[in-house]
């Protein structure tokens, strides 16, 4: 048995990093809306990912590129053309949401590996054989929604390679079926590549506290002994019928460390880690816990133990400081 | 232009969904969109039902199209997307155009294409291009419904394939988000499996404003919605290359929405009266951020 550990890269030292602690792939993006990490200063050109690749290959990794935003008319060339510059690179696969740029790929690449991202919402095993009949995709990976249950019902019905989200960032809702973004400031992860972008996010010293918003509408308010977070908008406090509360979700991560065993057993190909936003430093931590987690649960998963410093060290690196097993764990719904 | 009257996306008794439609069959719509489209916990109408309701639209010369569920997570669900898609698969008037599936999720899509039936392609698929909406033509879209978010500007751009309609949702809180947790559950410290059907007892949804006040979302079980409400009418002049406008259900005065709506296509209302009148009866402000290319929240009327 094995399970893949695949580390986010927003950069070359990122990349580096996660190398360096034996992640065994990384997925990158490049440094536009053809991905769902949009974000200033962050991803690659075609010098620093030809350079990634070498670093990678050198070492006997796998590159991953996500190419996973949905490309809109009259802009559909920039997406291909990011296709092109995928193959032409060398990447292991592509991580693609929409089905008319897998079309493209196949036809214009056909040995090109295709993995379906988080973003094209495919929660059934309905869904992703769709993909796997039309565009011979080779690996899916779910979003956040499924119980464990439901997960291993996925399994035993596609020989699609299935890639789990292990820890970082936690998505409440199904990854690109989720608006929200852009109700509040104009711009998606379908079609901006980024959720909630700095660019709207204004923070305010009030006499009532520090208040986060987002293109003017109120997230958060902060007491004066409360930290206060990133004004993502599904981790804000409101009112609902008089009562003042995270009516969505926690300022928390996705840990599912204690998972593993299961995860192993059920056949999961992949655990992926959230995060090409974070720095090479947070890359290069994470990376070395869950290293070690997978090694000592493929060594053997029925004598697999959560380790206390393993858990300690994430949670420092938690939004939060919280952790939660979201879906996976059936209450947490 | 025809209208559409959108699925019912709140969770009502099941006497008064029940009256929604009788009432609905006299409306001047054209199609109805029926089925649970939120919650597979929400039974008060198991599939039977619906399918007799499609079958009373029929009756009364709609067109009807049989929604599946967006978010497909268990066997269940599963079991029930086949069965609703096998029974359109085998129904009379599916031959004739009348009654259609609308697939909410590529799983649908699949069992659509399989059973050889042409559908609905609709407004979760993301088709946000040219390329994947040829290749929902090709495998039978008939017609499609863009993701809420798209502009006029980027519909404008959309070359649509011959025999393909294009639906525009034009009226109703906009659905923005599916999760696998319930919001309403979580509102009363309830876990899901053990939700009481609480959704019951807000017939428009559960109203989330921000500390200070102002609307913002709409709570309606795993789904989340705008607050305000999604309105074209008085952008009825660049919709002309739009042949169908969805009107998506309110709990009262849904009668109002429709008839109003169907006076502004007959030219016997014009549209910046027909926004003004529908005013009255809409549960939130107004909002047409998304069809500018603004944020979907903002009204700029323009």
């Amino acid at each position: 048995m094995s399970l893949q550990l695949v580390c986010p890269a927003g950069s070359l030292p990122a990349l580096k990093a996660a190398i360096d602690h034996d992640a065994d792939a990384v997925y990158v993006g490049l440094k536009d809306n053809t991905n769902a990490r949009n974000f200033a200063g962050l991803n690659f050109d075609d010098q620093t990912l030809a350079e990634g690749i070498r670093y990678a290959h050198a070492r006997g990794r796998q590159v991953l590129m996500a190419l996973n935003t949905y490309p809109q008319p009259g802009q559909v060339e920039r997406w291909r053309a990011a296709v092109d510059r995928a193959a032409a690179a060398g990447v292991d696969a592509v991580i693609l949401a929409d089905a008319g740029l897998m079309a493209y790929a196949v036809e214009r690449h056909p040995r090109l590996r295709l993995h379906l991202s988080v973003q094209g919402s495919a929660t059934n095993y309905e869904a992703i054989e769709f993909y796997r009949e039309r565009f011979g995709i080779r690996r899916a990976v779910l979003p956040r929604v499924l119980s464990l249950a439901q997960v291993e019902q996925v399994v035993k019905n596609t020989r699609v390679e299935i890639e789990l989200f292990g820890f970082g960032g936690l998505c409440v809702m199904v990854e690109g079926r989720c608006l929200l973004s852009s109700y509040a400031c104009g711009a998606s992860p379908n079609t901006f590549g980024a959720c909630s972008p700095a660019h709207a996010v204004r923070w305010q010293d009030t006499a009532r506290g520090m208040e986060t918003r987002l293109n003017g509408i109120l997230i958060d308010r902060y007491a004066p002994q409360e930290k206060a977070g990133y004004p993502t908008l599904c981790k804000g406090r409101f009112t609902v019928a008089g009562e003042t509360y995270y009516a969505l979700e926690e300022p928390t991560s996705l840990n599912t460390l204690e998972l593993l065993p299961q995860m192993l057993k059920m056949g999961i190909a992949a655990i992926k880690i959230e995060g090409r936003q974070r720095s090479p430093a947070y890359v290069a931590q994470v990376t070395r816990v869950w290293r070690q987690a997978i090694d000592a649960v493929v060594r053997d998963p029925d004598r697999f133990a959560v380790q206390a410093a393993w858990m300690a060290e994430l949670d420092k690196l938690s939004e939060g400081r919280m952790h939660t097993l979201g879906a996976y764990y059936r209450p947490w719904k | 232009m025809r209208l559409a009257l959108g699925p019912l996306l709140y969770y009502w008794p099941r006497e008064e969904t029940l009256a929604f439609y009788e009432a609905a069959a006299d409306w001047p719509v054209d199609i109805v969109y029926l089925g649970e489209t939120v919650c597979s916990r929400r039974h008060l109408l198991r599939l039977n039902d619906w399918l007799a309701l499609a079958d009373r639209l029929l009756a009364a010369n709609k067109e009807v199209a049989l929604s599946t569920l967006p978010l497909v997570e268990s066997e269940s669900d599963l079991k029930a997307m086949r069965r609703l898609i096998a029974h359109v698969a085998e129904h009379k008037e599916a031959q004739r155009g009348h009654l259609r599936v609308e697939a909410n999720d590529w799983g649908a899509v699949r069992l659509a294409v399989k059973a050889g039936i042409p559908f609905v392609a609709g407004p979760t698929l993301n088709v946000y291009n040219p390329d994947t909406l040829g290749l929902l033509a090709e495998l039978g879209a008939v017609r499609w419904v863009p993701p809420v978010e798209m502009s006029r500007d980027m519909l404008a751009a959309m070359p649509v394939p011959a025999g393909v309609e294009t639906e525009v949702f034009a009226y109703g809180r906009l659905p923005l988000a599916y999760s696998a947790r319930c919001f309403t559950a979580r509102h009363y410290n309830l876990q899901k499996d053990d939700c009481q059907f609480r959704c019951l007892d807000h017939p428009d949804g559960l109203r989330l404003a921000t500390r200070e006040g102002e609307d913002f979302l709409t709570l309606n079980g795993i789904q989340t919605q705008s607050g305000r409400v999604h309105s074209l009418a008085h952008h009825l002049p660049e919709l002309r290359g739009v042949q169908v406008l969805r009107l998506s259900p309110q709990h009262r005065h849904m009668q109002r929405v429709v008839t109003l709506f169907r006076a502004l296509l007959d030219g016997t209302l014009p549209p910046a009266e027909a926004a003004a009148a529908l005013q009255r009866w809409m549960p939130g402000q107004t909002c047409d951020g998304y069809w500018l290319g603004r944020a979907g929240h903002q009204l700029g009327m323009v």
